[in-house]
This record gives structure tokens, C-alpha cells and sequence, in this order.
């Protein structure tokens, strides 16, 4: 095989490229960041994610602080207990971050997400849709005679676990907010 | 109370000359006009025109590298700021502090494709430490000494100021270097005392240490380097430097070990290798020191001193870790290490043994020969002529830079200036032209090879305006050296495009740019051309024919452990792994 591969064309095995990321668990966490609230804040927080290769799998945005011009963006991503700390580490060295809290590292925290969600049907799906909805505690913010749109909010596994139901009954389009989350208890972070 | 009204550039000029900026290197184009014409009107900036605007970068780096203040930059927009970027990375990767001013279009044109327009903070986000596009003069005085502050504080590096040529011209407030906090940005300097407790009861317990130190003792300052002394004296440890770090502890020293790394020593690795304790401080555990990542330095435990978090725990898990700057962290360690018994000296006695029988190897020792000028004996030569003297050196990239990390020896920090991080080609010829105007009467030579000089050849321009007496010193081998050793060793000898056809004649060109140009070919005439050269008053050009087949050992082939390394071109037989083959 080896011999092989020292050919002129080398067909190599690059599994090992996998392997590195495999032998660790990936694990999911949430990250708030306080940011000033000034132009490029985002871009710098998005690109250090893409430049360095981490996951972003939600990101949300919005000023909390219209006084001192900040904003807290709420990050969730996954990685290797190395690749997060690297992660927070690198968060943290941008120069407009004033704070980075790993919620799931410091203790219970509660994460909530917000979606909009539109199903289209007549008859027993559209009837059952609306069922459905009523024990997700959804609320109907849009409805025409073939259709519902829904306003849902919850945890991420609620959302997901709701949409899966109306995924059979008409499912059309979905927006989803992405997920804020905030520590348990009376702390402030 | 009303201030008074300074339009935009003489805002900058004043920031600038307030921050202590002597020296601006740049390049004139249309959307930093006004700032130029504030320049003409003044004395106590002095402008550097370089030829491109990757020199002007070089050169701060130079000039900031050797002297440890904030080199600048001004540079128009688009292409000015583009030609830029190159040098930006490589003070983002090396932690050369940098403030980069370029010209931009004005605000009411951005976005809308104008003529030399482009999105330069966009563009220099990811290469710099961080970037500011300012679009009201009201904030103009703050943010420019909101870069100098940045761009020394903490780890260094470079900051890009973009200014819109109608922000140059408006008139706005004056505001004291002094009269501002910075909101958000303030580096811990102190290290937590209770890992700087543990750190030394580990030194006091270690039978097998070592010291690995980089570029973060010189950028902390010559006290750094001075408490570093002190304390590899005070332990007796034998102490390894990454190649950024050369000069922050003194090369001739028994206790040094050389350069670790990928064309480190036999001594340095393999103490790397089978240390019990490392301890590293503002160094990065870059993968050109660490070889395979799953076989570095197992059986060891491993302190890291670094000023940037983000460098902790990044590439290999440490056990102590020390968030802080290194002079301070050194001085603390010291206190400590007062209060505790010395290190077991039998144990220290047996490790340094050791390492006397990996020193008896004599990994740099080369094939001598009578008629070719080997590279090594080139610069063993050089080392002869200039240890004695006021020298700095500067780089290219290649092995000329890597020979020159194993021969010539650094007693001082500052007084070595190489692109380590990014690897770019073309940094040593502006680098020496900021050394030089950094240090007037003193010897400055930028070791080269024959590709890497090409690069930014158009800098002899400037050395002949300014008439700067920098010393070129090519190791002239017609090929793109290391490339070629990696097509040796990985490629089956199949040089790919990386001969050097159609070279100048590099006496014509020095001669050309009223430089003097001298000419060795073999190893009689080396000691001679070398010491016409140090005599010149005016720049020179050395053109050294050495050696065409000569490759940089020893060395760590990619993907290896780092302890095994190849000492000599006999020992080729090594077989580079899938995984090597991948890496750069």
C-alpha cells in the first residue's frame, strides 16, 4: 500500500483529518457576549467564527443598553472543551467585547427561542394543525382560509419537537429567532 | 468654553506627534492629500517614502521590533490599503505593534464603488488587532490614540485607522492623549498569584526542566528579557528560544540550548521532548515548535506564561497557566522562587548531562569544503565580524533565515527582526530600512536569499534617498531554497518551478541604486567581502554564491514528533507520513 502511494499520483487516506476532530465529544454550548453596540461589532464576532472554523449554529443580536451602546449577542455553539475555551478566549480578545459568560459552564440557565411558523391545508389538517398548536401553547398571529401562521416560543427542543408535528400537516415556511438565554437565579452576569 | 476647531489632518499629525511617533513610513495617493499637505507644513514628523506600501508596513516592523515602540503607517485608500495587508498579517501574526493610517474615499462615496475605493476595514478585520473607520471628526482625536493604545497594549499589534478624505478636511476638536479610557479593552498585566505559587513549587520540584521562551519576552521589554536572566540563573535550568524570541535571553550563554523548532537543535527539541517541566512564557506552541501534536513533550508538566489568553490551552493543554505580562509574571515567579528551596541539584546534574551528550551530536556541524562557499560557513563567518559590534540583523524567509537563527547568536532582545508567524517573503529588505532610521550609526544587515530579496527589491529606492548604509547580504543559491529542500525531501526531487532563472546581476543592481555591490565565490574571498562590506559608509549588496544543494538541518519533518529529527542529509531514508505530507 505504501509502496503504492509513493507513486506519481498518491491517492492518500486524509481520514485521519476526521479522526482529530472525532476523538473528542462535541458538546453544545451558550455564550453571552456583551458587545459595544458600534458598526462591524457582528462582522468581527462572525468572522472570527468562519475565519477559525468554530460553529455557529444560532447567533442573535440586539442592543440592550441604548444608554451605553451595548449590545448582547447570544452565541450557541458546539465544539471539543478545548475548542470552546478557545472560542470564549478569542471572544474575549476582541476589542469592542467588554464580557463573555459561558451560561452553560456557570450554572442552570434558561434558553428561549422565538419562531413564526405557517402551515397551509384545508379540512382535518388544517383543524388538527390548530390542536396542535393549542397544547404548544402557539399562538395564531396570521390566519387566512387555507392557512395558519403560527407565533411560537419556547425551548429549542419545544420548537423543534412542535414543527416536526406540522411538518405532515402543510408546513410551508419557517423563521426562527435563535435562541437568548440568561442565568437562573438573581444574578446578573 | 470653546475648543478650538483643528481640521482633520492636523488633528492626525498632532495625535501622531503626541503618541511620540518620529518616524511615518508611506506612500502618497489622492485620498490622503490633505494629510500630506499637513505633513509639508511641519517638522517634527519625519516621512519615509517608501516604494510600496508592503515596505512601509516592513519597516515599522522593523522599526518597532527594534526599538519596542509603535511603528506607522500612512497609506492611501484601495490599492495603498490593499498593498498593506500583506504586512498587516505578518504584525498580526508576530505581535508588532502597528498603527496603519489609510486614506479612504469620502463618506458620502463608500459603498458606491468609487475611484480607488475599497472596503479596507473589511477587508484588514481578520489581519489586524483592530480596525476603526471613522466617519465624524468628533471622533477622530479619540480613536487615533485609541489605536496607539490598543496597538501596544496587552498582546501587540497592528490597528488600521481608515480615514475618509472629507473627515481630513473637516474641522473638529482636539483631544489630550491623556483625556480618555478605553470602554471596553483593558489586558491583565499581574498574574494570579495562587498559579504563580503552584508555577514555582513546580520549578522547585523538577528534575528534568526546561525554559521555552518567544517573542512575548521581547515585546514585554528589555526588563523581561533582564528578570528571564535572572531567573534561568537563579535555577540553573537550561532555557530554549522560539525562533521570535532570539535575544530575549543571551545566545552565547552555557545554559542556552539554541532555537527550538522545526530547524531548531538536537539539544533544544529533545529537551523539549523529555522535559518533566516546561515552562513556557510568551510563547505560542506554534506547530513549527511542536512537531505532531499527539506526540509533544508527553511526560510533561507544563507551565504557560502568556499576556493573551487565547494563546493558553490553544494548541497543547497546559497544567499551571498564567495570564499576564512577562516581565511582571517574572518578577512575581522570582519572589517566589526566593521563598523555596532550589531545585535538587543532583537530579538538575543528571538532566544536564544529558543534554551535554544531545549537545556532543553537533546538530549544526556541516560538510566544509574548499571550494564551494557553504551557506553555514557564510554566516559563521558574518557571526565573527559582527558579534562584537552594534548589529541588528533582519531576515527574508527561507533558509538563509533559518541558517541565520542557528549561526548568528542574539545577546540582546530588539536586535533580531524576522517574519516568523506568515513566513513573508520579502520582509527583510524594508525591516532593516526601519531599523536603520531607528538606529543611525548602527550596523544593520538583512540577511537574504536570492528569491526573497526580489520581492521587494524596489526598497533599495528608499535606502538610496535616505542614503541608509543597510547591508544586504544575499546567500545566492538560484533556488528558492526551501522549497526546494521540501521538494527534495517530500516530492521526490522534483523541482517544480523553484529554480531562479534569469537572476539580475545583483553587483549592476546595488551599483544601479548607488549602492556598493561585492561579489564572493568561493571561501577564500568570504572573510574579506564581509569585512568590506561592515567598512562601507553606504548600503551594500553582497551577492554570496553559495552552495546550490545545501539543505537546512537538522530538521523536523512535517508531521514528526519532535524528537525525531533528520540531523543530516545522509539520515534522508525517513519516511514522511500521509499526515506530514499534508501540512505546510
Amino acid at each position: 500500500m505504501r509502496a503504492a502511494a509513493r507513486g506519481a499520483a498518491p491517492s492518500r487516506d486524509l481520514r485521519w483529518v476526521s479522526s482529530l476532530v472525532d476523538r473528542e465529544a462535541l458538546r453544545r454550548h451558550t455564550i453571552a457576549v456583551l458587545v459595544d453596540n458600534e458598526a462591524g461589532v457582528l462582522a468581527r464576532v462572525i468572522g472570527l467564527f468562519s475565519g477559525r472554523g468554530y460553529n455557529i449554529e444560532s447567533l442573535t443580536v440586539a442592543e440592550v443598553d441604548p444608554v451605553e451602546h451595548l449590545s448582547r449577542i447570544t452565541i450557541v455553539t458546539s465544539g471539543t472543551a478545548m475548542i470552546i475555551e478557545q472560542i470564549k478566549a478569542q471572544l474575549a480578545r476582541l476589542v469592542p467585547v467588554h464580557q463573555v459568560n459561558d451560561l452553560t459552564l456557570e450554572g442552570p440557565f434558561v434558553s428561549r427561542e422565538f419562531a413564526l411558523i405557517k402551515v397551509a391545508g384545508k379540512g382535518e389538517a388544517r383543524v388538527e394543525s390548530l390542536r396542535i398548536a393549542d397544547i404548544f401553547r402557539a399562538r395564531v398571529v396570521d390566519s387566512t382560509t387555507s392557512s395558519f401562521t403560527f407565533e411560537m416560543t419556547g425551548s429549542t427542543e419545544k420548537l423543534d419537537a412542535f414543527i416536526n408535528l406540522l411538518r405532515p400537516l402543510g408546513l410551508v415556511e419557517i423563521a426562527r429567532a435563535g435562541a437568548v438565554a440568561m442565568a437562573r437565579g438573581h444574578k446578573g452576569s | 468654553m470653546s475648543q478650538a476647531q483643528l481640521s482633520g489632518a492636523e488633528i492626525i499629525l498632532k495625535a501622531l506627534v503626541d503618541q511620540g511617533v518620529e518616524v511615518v513610513f508611506g506612500y502618497p495617493g489622492g485620498a490622503v492629500l490633505p494629510i500630506y499637505d499637513e505633513l509639508f507644513k511641519q517638522n517634527s514628523l519625519r516621512h519615509v517614502l517608501v516604494r510600496h506600501e508592503a515596505g512601509a508596513v516592513h519597516a515599522a516592523e522593523g522599526y518597532a521590533r527594534s526599538t519596542g515602540r509603535v511603528g506607522c503607517v500612512l497609506v492611501t485608500s484601495g490599492p495603498g490599503a490593499t498593498n498593506a495587508v500583506t504586512g498587516l498579517t505578518d504584525a498580526f501574526m508576530d505581535s508588532i505593534p502597528v498603527v496603519c493610517l489609510t486614506g479612504q474615499v469620502a463618506t458620502h462615496m463608500i459603498g458606491n464603488d468609487a475611484f480607488q475605493e475599497a472596503d479596507t476595514v473589511g477587508i484588514t478585520r481578520p489581519c489586524t488587532k483592530h480596525n476603526y473607520l471613522v466617519r465624524d471628526i468628533n471622533d477622530l482625536a479619540r480613536v487615533m490614540h485609541e489605536a496607539f493604545y490598543v496597538a501596544r497594549s496587552g498582546r501587540p499589534g497592528p490597528v488600521v485607522v481608515d480615514l475618509p478624505k472629507d473627515v481630513q478636511l473637516a474641522k473638529g476638536p482636539y483631544l489630550d492623549k491623556d483625556g480618555f479610557a478605553h470602554r471596553s479593552y483593558r489586558p491583565q498585566v499581574t498574574g494570579d498569584p495562587a498559579e504563580i505559587a503552584r508555577a514555582a513549587e513546580l520549578i522547585a520540584a523538577a528534575k528534568r526542566p526546561v525554559f521555552y521562551t518567544g517573542g512575548g519576552i521581547i515585546n514585554s521589554g528589555t526588563r523581561a528579557a533582564a528578570l528571564l536572566a535572572e531567573l534561568v540563573g537563579l535555577t540553573g535550568f537550561p532555557i530554549t528560544n522560539t525562533v521570535m524570541g532570539l535575544g530575549g535571553y543571551p545566545g552565547s550563554d552555557p545554559q542556552f540550548l539554541g532555537m527550538v523548532g522545526m530547524h531548531g537543535t538536537y539539544e533544544a527539541n529533545l529537551a523539549m521532548a523529555h522535559c518533566d517541566l516546561m515552562i513556557a512564557i510568551g510563547a505560542r506552541f506554534d506547530d513549527r515548535v511542536t512537531g505532531r501534536l499527539d506526540a509533544f513533550s508527553r511526560g510533561s508538566k507544563k507551565i504557560h506564561v502568556d499576556i493573551d489568553p487565547s494563546s493558553i490551552n490553544k494548541n497543547v493543554a497546559v497544567d499551571v497557566a498564567i495570564v499576564g505580562d512577562a516581565a511582571t509574571v517574572l518578577a512575581d515567579l522570582i519572589a517566589e522562587a526566593h521563598r523555596r528551596p532550589a531545585p535538587e541539584g543532583k537530579a538538575l546534574a543528571k538532566w544536564w548531562a544529558q543534554i551535554e551528550a544531545w549537545r556532543g551530536r553537533e546538530c549544526l556541524r556541516y560538510e566544509p569544503s574548499p571550494t564551494i562557499i557553504k551557506p553555514q560557513y557564510a554566516l559563521e563567518r558574518l557571526y565573527a565580524q559582527i558579534k562584537d559590534r552594534d548589529a541588528y540583523v533582519t531576515t527574508e524567509v527561507g533558509q538563509h533565515q533559518m541558517w541565520a537563527a542557528q549561526f548568528l547568536k542574539f545577546e540582546q532582545p530588539n536586535r533580531w527582526m524576522t517574519s516568523g508567524g506568515l513566513g513573508t517573503m520579502g520582509y527583510g529588505l524594508p525591516a532593516a530600512v526601519g531599523v536603520q532610521l531607528a538606529h543611525p550609526g548602527s550596523l544593520v544587515i538583512d540577511v537574504a536569499g536570492e528569491a526573497s530579496i526580489l520581492m521587494n527589491i524596489q526598497e533599495l529606492s528608499t535606502i538610496a534617498q535616505y542614503r541608509l548604509p543597510v547591508k544586504v547580504f544575499i546567500l545566492n543559491n538560484e533556488y528558492m531554497g526551501m522549497v526546494r529542500q521540501w521538494q527534495d525531501i517530500l516530492h521526490g526531487g522534483r523541482y517544480s518551478e523553484s529554480y531562479m532563472a534569469s537572476l539580475p546581476d545583483f553587483v549592476k543592481l546595488a551599483e544601479s541604486f548607488g549602492a556598493v555591490g561585492l561579489r564572493a565565490t568561493k571561501p577564500s574571498e568570504v572573510d574579506d567581502v564581509i569585512a568590506e562590506m561592515i567598512a562601507a559608509d553606504r548600503a551594500v549588496i553582497v551577492d554570496m554564491l553559495v552552495d546550490k544543494t545545501e539543505n537546512c538541518y537538522p530538521m523536523i519533518p512535517s508531521g514528526a514528533p519532535h524528537y525525531e529529527m533528520i540531523l543530516s542529509a545522509g539520515e534522508r531514508a525517513h519516511e514522511v507520513s500521509d499526515q506530514g505530507l499534508t501540512l505546510v
